[in-house]
C-alpha cells in the first residue's frame, strides 16, 4: 500500500459535504476579490495613486502655464501638452508597482500564503487570481486617473491657450496609453513580490528597475546606452504614452517590449511559486 | 488516512526528516509527539503539499494532496504560525479561504460560532490573543468539513477551558470517522487526547505506538537506591532485563528490579543501603527521554543490554576521579515496539 507512489485512485472517496464544492479558477478570482477588498491599507495605496496622477499632473500643468512667459526656447520646444498633463504617472508607477509588491510579499510575511496554498494546492490558480483582479482595478482606475488627469491638466494649460484636445493627435493613445502603462507596472511590481516573496527586496528591485538603472545608463557611453537604453521597461513604456519623439521605440513597439518584460517577470514567479516550497 | 513512507525533507546539508514511514488511521486521533526541532511542523508541511520531499511521498486519503479537485474537503491544516494576514477580518478570512472551495458563506459563520469567535468575527486578525489566533485557525481547518485533519501544535496559548474545547472537538470528529493528527509537545496533553502516537526525534521515527502501551512503558519504576558500596551491589544487580544509571558516585538509578529484591539482596550480602526510593517516571520523563537518546538507541538497537552493562560499569569505575560532566543516560526505550 505505501510502496504505490502514484495515486490509484480515480474517484473521491471524500464525499463533499456540500455540494458542487471543487475549486476553480472563477472561485479562485473571487476569493482574490475579497482579499484584495478587505485590506484598508490596499484601498488606500490606490487611492494615494489616483490622487498623484491627478493631483501631480494637474501641479505640473499648472506650474507649466503660470511660468510660461520665462519659459527658454528649448523648455518651450520641448513641451508636449500631453505629456505635461500627465506627468504624476511618473510617480503613481511607484505607488502602484509597490502594491504590487505588497500583495504577493505580504501573504509571505504574514504567513497567509500556507493557507492560500494549502485551500488551493495547485498554486498557480492563485498567481492567476491576483494579477488577474490587481489588473483589473488598477487598470480601471488609471483609466479614470488619467482621462482626470488629461482634462484637469487641459483645462489649467488653457489660460495660455496651451492646451489640446482628446481628439489631437496621439492624445488618446497617450492617456490610455499611461493605464496601461500603471497596469503594466502592477503586474511587473506583483511578480517580482513573488519572486523574492520578501517586501523590502521586492521594492528594491522594483525601484532599481524603474528608477535606478535608467538614469546609471546614461552615465555608459552614449552608443551602448542609446542601444540598451529604449529597451528598459520604462523607457519602453515612455515610448506609448510618454513624448512621441526622442531616441523611444515606436510605441507598439515599446508595448509589446513592456509587455514581454512583464511576461518574463510572472512566468518566472509562477515558475517560483510552482516549484519551490512554500 | 493519511500515509507517510520513506519520507525525507532536506534543507542544504541539514536533514529535517529522515526515511520516516507511519500511517495515520481513520476513526482515532493520533498525536505526533517530539521536541522543538524533530521535524513534526516540516512533516506536516509535506503533508499538506507546502513543501517538495527530497525523497519518499505522502498521501492524503490515498491520493496525492496536490493534486486534489475538493482539496478542502480532503484535508483541513492548522500549522504552528498564524497563517492570517493581520489586518484582515477573521471573517473576511474565513470568507476567502471558503470562496476558493465553493464552501458556502453559511458555514463560514457556522465555524465561526463553533469555535467561539462570533463576537470578534469582524475585527482585524492582528489584534488576536495566541489563543483567539489558534481557534481562528482551527475555524480554517474545518470551514470545507475535511476527511482528515491536520493541526500544528492545537493546544498551543490556549487556556485550560480552551484546551478541554479542543481534546473533546478532537475526539468527536475522530468518533465521526474522520483522520485527525494532531502535533505536540506536551506528552502530558497527548495522553489525554490521543489514541495512538507517532514520536519523532531529530527527523527520525522514534516509536508508533498506542497511548496505552506508552504509558505503560512509561510507568516501570525506578529506583533509587544510595550506598557507600554503589559498585559491589551494582555488581550484584545486573541481569539481562536489569537497567542501572549513575548520575553520581554511590547513587544508583535501577530499572527492572523491585525494591524488595533491592533491599533483600544488599542485606544477604551486608552491604549498607542509605537510600532506597521508588520513583514513578512521569509521562513526560518518559517522553523526554525516548526522545533524548534517539540516536544513541538507534546505532545500539541490538546491544541495549550489553551497552548498558558497559556505560554503567564505564561510569561507576571512575568514581574516585569523575571527569564526565553529563550524566550517563540510558535509555530502555520503545525499542520492543518497533
Amino acid at each position: 500500500m505505501t510502496s504505490t507512489l502514484t495515486p490509484t485512485r480515480t474517484e473521491l472517496n471524500v464525499t463533499p459535504r456540500f455540494p458542487g464544492m471543487k475549486v476553480t479558477q472563477a472561485r479562485v478570482i473571487k476569493s482574490e476579490w475579497t482579499k484584495f477588498r478587505s485590506l484598508r491599507s490596499t484601498l488606500i495605496t490606490l487611492l494615494v495613486s489616483v490622487a498623484l496622477t491627478v493631483g501631480l499632473g494637474a501641479l505640473i500643468s499648472a506650474v507649466t502655464a503660470s511660468h510660461w512667459a520665462q519659459a527658454s526656447p528649448a523648455d518651450r520646444a520641448d513641451f508636449n501638452a500631453v505629456v505635461t498633463s500627465l506627468n504624476g504617472v511618473n510617480i503613481s508607477q511607484l505607488a502602484v508597482g509597490v502594491l504590487g509588491v505588497l500583495l504577493i510579499s505580504g501573504e509571505y510575511a504574514t504567513g497567509m500564503i500556507r493557507a492560500s496554498l494549502t485551500a488551493v494546492p495547485k498554486r498557480l490558480p492563485v498567481l492567476w487570481a491576483k494579477l488577474g483582479v490587481f489588473a483589473a482595478v488598477v487598470g480601471a482606475l488609471s483609466v479614470i486617473s488619467t482621462f482626470a488627469a488629461f482634462f484637469l491638466g487641459q483645462s489649467l494649460l488653457s489660460s495660455k491657450n496651451l492646451n489640446v484636445s482628446i481628439s489631437s493627435p496621439n492624445a488618446l493613445r497617450m492617456v490610455l496609453g499611461a493605464a496601461v502603462y500603471l497596469v503594466l507596472v502592477g503586474i511587473i511590481g506583483m511578480a517580482l513580490g513573488g519572486l523574492f516573496r520578501n517586501t523590502a527586496a521586492g521594492i528594491s528591485s522594483l525601484v532599481a528597475v524603474f528608477f535606478v538603472i535608467p538614469p546609471i545608463l546614461g552615465l555608459l557611453p552614449k552608443s551602448w546606452s542609446d542601444r540598451i537604453g529604449p529597451y528598459l521597461p520604462s523607457n519602453a513604456g515612455e515610448a506609448f504614452w510618454g513624448h512621441p519623439t526622442g531616441s523611444h521605440l515606436a510605441a507598439l513597439t515599446g508595448l509589446l517590449v513592456l509587455c514581454a518584460w512583464a511576461a518574463a517577470a510572472v512566468a518566472a514567479a509562477a515558475v517560483r511559486l510552482k516549484e519551490r516550497d512554500a | 488516512m493519511i500515509e507517510v513512507s520513506g519520507l525525507t525533507k532536506r534543507y542544504g546539508d541539514k536533514t529535517a526528516v529522515n526515511d520516516l514511514t507511519f500511517t495515520v488511521k481513520p476513526g482515532i486521533v493520533t498525536g505526533f509527539l517530539g521536541p522543538n526541532g524533530a521535524g513534526k511542523s516540516t512533516t506536516m508541511r509535506m503533508i499538506a503539499g507546502l513543501d517538495e520531499p527530497t525523497s519518499g511521498s505522502v498521501r492524503v486519503n490515498a491520493a496525492d494532496y496536490r493534486r486534489a479537485h475538493v482539496p478542502m474537503a480532503e484535508l483541513g491544516i492548522l500549522l504552528e504560525a498564524k497563517a492570517v494576514h493581520t489586518s484582515r477580518s477573521a471573517y473576511n478570512h474565513l470568507l476567502a479561504l471558503a470562496q476558493t472551495n465553493g464552501v458556502p458563506r453559511s458555514r463560514v459563520a457556522e465555524v465561526i460560532d463553533l469555535v467561539g469567535l462570533a463576537e470578534v468575527a469582524r475585527k482585524r486578525a492582528g489584534g488576536f490573543s495566541l489563543g483567539m489566533g489558534q481557534r481562528l485557525g482551527i475555524a480554517s481547518a474545518l470551514l470545507g468539513d475535511p476527511q482528515t485533519i491536520v493541526l500544528d501544535e492545537p493546544i498551543n496559548g490556549l487556556d485550560p477551558e480552551g484546551i478541554l474545547w479542543v481534546r473533546n472537538l478532537l475526539k468527536g470528529l475522530a468518533a465521526e470517522g474522520r483522520t485527525v493528527f494532531i502535533s505536540s509537545h506536551l506528552m502530558t496533553e497527548m495522553a489525554l487526547t490521543a489514541h495512538h502516537l507517532i514520536v519523532v526525534g531529530r527527523g527520525e521515527l522514534i516509536a508508533d505506538l498506542d497511548v496505552e502501551e506508552f504509558v505503560a512503558l512509561a510507568s516501570t519504576n525506578v529506583i533509587m537506591v544510595r550506598s557507600p558500596q554503589a559498585t559491589q551491589l551494582r555488581d550484584l544487580l545486573l541481569g539481562p532485563d536489569v537497567t542501572i544509571t549513575s548520575r553520581e558516585a554511590g547513587l544508583l538509578e535501577v530499572r527492572g528490579v523491585s525494591a524488595e529484591t533491592i533491599g533483600d539482596l544488599a542485606f544477604d550480602h551486608q552491604i549498607r543501603l542509605h537510600g532506597l526510593a521508588v520513583q514513578q517516571a512521569s509521562l513526560e520523563d518518559a517522553f523526554m527521554e525516548m526522545t533524548r537518546d534517539s540516536v544513541e538507541f538507534h546505532a545500539h538497537t541490538t546491544t541495549a543490554h550489553t551497552t548498558t552493562a558497559h556505560t554503567t560499569t564505564a561510569h561507576t569505575g571512575d568514581q574516585s576521579g569523575n571527569q564526565s560532566g553529563a550524566p550517563t543516560r540510558v535509555a530502555q526505550t520503545a525499542g520492543e515496539s518497533r
